[in-house]
């Protein structure tokens, strides 16, 4: 797939619009054109926040998407406001840890991952915006893996010490979350 | 130099930084606060001058101080801010004082919300100050065009020495796409001939927006008006997309722009002859070439994030040569490809059943 559009959705606080500029880095790795519009607000930790991604091969007219190829809900609220905003055949990926809310369409696929479960799998702090993020990829192979990794390698040299010193956290989050499908890790 | 993923907003301070910005003088507004902020943490680093006012309306005239010694200034602010700024634009301009003014636009009239918009073309086309006066306008519709606008802002501010500003919205600021910086591509022109500071060895100088001997204002405003002519004849700016067969022709500026060529792709792959003209200098409006599309074309769609301002400009552009329609969301509501393309499924029927009726 050369073109993709991704609707990354949560409450403040999971990561969501961190997800979007984690995939566009990716994407600029690859040298393709890419495009992030997160709704802003007076959202804060706790309210709904979501970001619009576009990756593609050619020039990226518009940051607004009518129709989304995958749709990645954090939460029941995120799920039950985008499900419909999936293209016909497109993907969305549910946290069912999160959300409970009853499946609504019969032309899109759903990929229910009980991130929150899982995380607990791991080292902690775990972080289930970037598993979701490998689980997209995983899924649709729209970008590589290393490019991701590269683009955490690349966005840590940017923040904090103390954000920085959760890379290792992140990238076994990642790696973790591009195994979930392989796995049998998605349920019913 | 690799394209790196930038924030419209990082990408605007950035890029004023490059193109040697002396001072930057401001007051956080949503949805542009990114850009003071990083101002904020570069400029006394370098040694540069960066002040945050106690009003828009100090931060403009800090503007004012610093241009008048040629410095390189600029301010940056959002709709309600702005619009404190008037007063100090106007007489900028009959002072012929540069300096840089971005606008990143959100939702109005009053405080409105912090939605993108387009609510200000009139403000920043058509004045909130007083009496005969233009600025610049230059209008970005990527995070690329933000950055080669800005620079150009800087060099045009200095050359006319007149204000220039950046009107974007808070769609621009607030996305991130790859774009890269170079280096800023403008000579300077030289400011000593005109710029205040010591007069040791020279005549006294003043810059003054108040002309009080008879005829004297009317003698500016002339010469004035010769420079907005010399500006119009040697910085108009526009895109022509698609142009060349289309019968439906969209005008827009900004982000609205470019998601207006989503919906240009949209119809061309259905076999709809549609194309896009996008004025990237908003004055100097491209009054001419926008004339010569409409005169081959059956009509013009208009499409802006408000009631309808731009289209002012662009039907007196046509003039008559064929009909313009408008289509736009205000108060914060975004246009997407699909409602734009949805416009165009309607009005391009009605071409087709004109064309058939023997209307047109």
């Amino acid at each position: 797939m050369a073109d993709m559009s991704v609707i990354i959705s949560g409450f403040g606080g999971q990561g969501a619009l961190f997800a979007g500029i984690l995939l566009c880095h990716a994407a600029v790795e690859e040298g393709k054109h890419t495009t992030w519009f997160p709704a802003y607000g007076a959202e804060m930790r706790g309210g709904a926040v979501n970001c619009s991604v576009n990756i593609s091969d050619c020039e990226v007219p518009s940051p607004i998407i009518d129709s989304a190829d995958v749709v990645i809900a954090l939460n029941e609220e995120s799920q039950v406001k985008f499900e419909k905003k999936v293209k016909k055949g497109g993907i969305l990926i549910v946290n069912s840890s999160l959300s409970q809310a009853a499946f609504t369409r019969d032309d899109i696929n759903y990929l229910k991952i009980p991130f929150n479960e899982l995380a607990q799998q791991l080292s902690q702090p775990a972080f289930i915006n970037v598993m979701a993020i490998g689980v997209l990829l995983e899924k649709t192979g729209i970008l590589k893996s290393d490019s991701v990794i590269k683009a955490m390698r690349e966005m840590s040299k940017n923040v904090s010490a103390k954000k920085a010193a959760l890379l290792p956290n992140n990238i076994e989050s990642f790696e973790f979350g591009t195994r979930i499908i392989k796995k049998q890790l998605v349920t019913a | 130099m690799a394209k790196e993923l930038v924030k419209g907003n990082i990408a605007i301070a950035r890029a004023a930084i490059n193109a040697g910005c002396q001072c930057y003088f401001g007051y956080p507004i949503t949805p542009q606060s990114e850009i003071g902020e990083y101002m904020g943490a570069h400029l006394p680093q370098m040694g540069r001058v960066f002040v945050t006012a106690e009003s828009e309306l100090a931060s403009i005239n800090m503007v004012i101080g610093a241009g008048t010694t040629g410095a390189k200034a600029m301010t940056s602010s959002s709709s309600c801010g702005i619009a404190l700024m008037q007063e100090a634009l106007s007489a900028m301009c009959i002072a012929e004082v540069p300096g840089v003014i971005v606008s990143v636009m959100r939702g109005g009239p009053g405080l409105g919300n912090i939605a993108p918009s387009q609510g200000d073309y009139f403000q920043a086309l058509k004045g909130g100050g007083n009496g005969d006066y233009k600025l610049i306008v230059l209008s970005p519709s990527t995070v690329q065009e933000a950055i080669d606008l800005t620079y150009r802002a800087f060099y045009l501010a200095l050359k006319y020495r007149n204000p220039v500003m950046l009107l974007a919205e808070g769609m621009l600021g607030q996305m991130m796409e790859p774009a890269e910086f170079g280096e800023y591509p403008y000579k300077d022109p030289d400011v000593t001939q005109w710029a205040l500071g010591c007069s040791h060895n020279r005549e006294a100088r003043n810059l003054v927006s108040l002309y009080m001997p008879e005829g004297a204002l009317e003698a500016k405003i002339n010469k004035i008006f010769e420079k907005y002519e010399l500006i119009t004849k040697n910085e108009t700016t526009y895109e022509e997309y698609m142009l060349d067969d289309a019968k439906l022709v969209l005008t827009a500026f900004g982000t609205v722009g470019r998601i207006a060529k989503a919906a240009v792709n949209k119809a061309r792959e259905v076999g709809m002859k549609v194309g896009l003209f996008r004025p990237v200098t908003l004055f100097p409006f491209p009054d001419k070439e926008l004339h010569e599309v409409a005169k081959n074309t059956d009509l013009i769609l208009d499409l802006e994030l408000n009631k309808g301002q731009m289209l002012s400009d662009v039907r007196s552009a046509v003039f008559g040569a064929c009909p313009v329609e408008f289509y736009g969301r205000s108060g914060g509501g975004l246009l997407s490809p699909d409602d734009i393309f949805a416009k165009i499924q309607e009005l391009y029927e009605k071409i087709d059943n004109k064309k058939a009726a023997g209307v047109v």
